[in-house]
């Protein structure tokens, strides 16, 4: 599967493919061409992926073959020992939740999940969240705290979900309430935005001592669709609303939103998925190695002041 | 186009006459605005603007605070209107420099904060000003222990700030922590219509949480959801009385009880710390 505009790159990468399940070592012939092959993918990725527009940069955050929360949580955590259920209503399987180890440390991972397949997109509800999957983000976040754990959260969503048993079952309680948990957390909290940030369903996992975000994801007051048909009232004005809205990770450092832009191998993290996750562990190292010196208090500190900052206002 | 400024736009042509959007009756427009803007035949709660809440709950002289926080267009927004225009607008019909006032003053014989919510400014839309206002509210009443009241409406963050109104969620709730800290009560007053960033961050994280009858309370709007989920939405959906009803509101209390209800509130929740101090 591959978007439009990567039609050329797809093939060149199925060259590759193809020449290493045929090459055998020694082949100076094919060993050559695979060479050439892997410089020219590296050259018109990065290319191709530095120069997309921010619709574009959206379908990329959104491309189907993007590794998702679960890909990272095994490539950059060991023993992802999965815990479930808000003990209120049900188990919520839009986000994952566990205790992991992270450089041997124990952290707690809270990650929305989006599914590969059809069934496992359907049982995780496209990963849109309802109030339970929050409640359990607050459970796992409240007990982390109780033993000391650092907290990472991993977010991609199109947003939380809006449904009939979601409104009922207080979705707006359930964001405000993980919104005010995370902010006073006393153990070190670092959010990850790793493809789609969707507006209050993602901020509710996103209220962190430090937010990364990946070069291609984005994140959102609301979807370049939702804002096109309530602006312009036209859904087909998406490449507008894209840009206006300032959604990419350059925008959104340049805004103070995010502390760091991850890079993505390959120009887009589909391309490898291990490249990215040792870039993840990286940078998830230099936050936390920085976090873990201060004390509960100088994290809530810490946070308080960070999103006391945002926002742009004149003051006479 | 809010209710309200269908309304102005009729006041300036001295209109003296509406229809109850709910009732349907022919409504002296005069004898609505000394009904708190409630329909005398029908009990249907239309939006009342900012300042005539203010006046509804609190003796006269109170005081505004953080005026001089003005909004600014950060990401230079422009859509089918440049944002800038719409922010002139929406102060010219409002008179309000933003969607937000805070008020300083007394709720009969307590001393209180107020923010109010105006719906008729870009459809209460919380934007950085809205944020800061507010978190600064709750500053200031840590400071002062005061107790926080806020009367909400709002269609939710507002886009044209882009992210910067999506991390208000995050700002303002943080706020509501320095009142939590030292238990000053904090009681929010949710009207119609109270959705999206707003509802999911301040409003539902009051101590208490009263509704107006008949007001649309939710996450996300019912145009949302019908399209989600392709089904018509059954009657009274996402109302106040079914928000009850569900456990998520504490209590539905009509426009004219107000006051009452606030004060008797807020007296028994300070009455023994007050006690306790002195």
């Amino acid at each position: 599967m591959h978007l439009e505009f990567e039609k050329e790159l797809s093939e060149l990468h199925q060259k590759i493919q193809q020449l290493k399940r045929l090459y055998t070592i020694g082949e100076k012939e094919k060993e050559a061409e695979l060479r050439y092959l892997q410089r020219e993918f590296k050259k018109r990725s990065r290319q191709l992926y530095s120069k997309l527009d921010p619709w574009e940069r959206v379908q990329v955050a959104r491309h189907p073959n993007r590794p998702h929360a679960m890909d990272f949580i095994n490539l950059v955590f060991k023993n992802f020992t999965e815990l479930h259920g808000d003990r209120c209503f049900g188990d919520d399987k839009a986000i994952v939740a566990g205790f992991a180890y992270f450089y041997g440390m124990p952290v707690a991972v809270i990650g929305q999940e989006k599914g590969r397949t059809t069934k496992e997109k359907m049982e995780r509800n496209f990963g849109m969240p309802h109030p339970e999957g929050y409640r359990k983000a607050i459970r796992i976040a409240r007990l982390a705290e109780r033993y000391g754990m650092p907290v990472i959260t991993l977010i991609d969503t199109p947003g939380a979900y809006p449904g009939i048993g979601a409104e009922e079952r207080g979705q707006s309680e359930a964001i405000a309430q993980s919104l005010y948990t995370f902010g006073y957390l006393r153990v070190p909290v670092v959010a990850v935005v790793i493809g789609e940030g969707g507006s209050g369903g993602a901020l509710a996992l996103g209220v962190a001592n430090r937010v990364l975000i990946f070069e291609n994801a984005v994140y959102s007051v609301i979807s370049p669709e939702g804002c096109a048909a309530i602006l312009w009232k036209d859904q087909n004005k998406v490449k507008e609303a894209s840009r206006a809205m300032k959604l990419t990770a350059r925008d959104l450092f340049n805004l103070g939103v995010v502390d760091a832009v991850v890079p993505e191998p390959e120009g887009a993290l589909h391309w490898d998925y291990e490249g990215g996750a040792r870039l993840l562990r990286y940078f998830l190292r230099k936050c936390l190695r920085d976090l873990l010196k201060l004390s509960p208090e100088e994290l809530v500190e810490d946070r308080i002041r960070k999103f006391e900052r945002m926002g742009v206002f004149t003051k006479a | 186009m809010g209710l309200l400024d269908r309304f102005r736009k009729r006041e300036e042509k001295e209109a003296l006459w509406t229809k109850c959007e709910n009732c349907k009756s022919i409504l002296y427009i005069p004898e609505l605005r000394a009904n708190l803007n409630v329909c005398p035949k029908c009990q249907y709660h239309f939006n009342l603007p900012a300042k005539e809440r203010l006046g509804s709950l609190l003796e006269e002289g109170y005081k505004l605070l953080f005026e001089d926080i003005k909004p600014a267009d950060p990401l230079n927004f422009k859509d089918t209107k440049p944002y800038k225009e719409r922010l002139k607008q929406a102060q010219e019909q409002t008179g309000l420099t933003e969607a937000m006032l805070v008020a300083e003053g007394l709720l009969k014989d307590l001393q209180v904060l107020i923010a109010v919510m105006d719906f008729g400014f870009i459809g209460g839309s919380m934007g950085s000003v809205v944020g800061e206002r507010f978190y600064r509210a709750c500053k200031y009443a840590s400071q002062k222990g005061l107790p926080l009241v806020a009367v909400i409406t709002s269609g939710g963050a507002r886009m044209q700030e882009g992210i910067l109104s999506l991390m208000q969620m995050a700002k303002t709730s943080m706020g509501v922590g320095y009142l939590k800290e030292k238990g000053i009560p904090y009681i929010t007053v949710l009207t119609d219509p109270t959705t999206g960033g707003v509802s999911a961050s301040f409003a539902f994280l009051g101590d208490i949480i009263i509704a107006e009858p008949g007001a649309l309370i939710g996450f996300a709007g019912p145009r949302v959801i019908e399209q989600t989920i392709k089904q018509k939405l059954p009657e009274g959906f996402q109302r106040a009385e079914f928000l009850l009803e569900k456990g998520m509101v504490d209590m539905v209390v009509h426009r004219k009880e107000l006051k009452e209800t606030l004060h008797r509130l807020l007296h028994m929740a300070t009455y023994w710390k007050r006690y306790v101090e002195v």
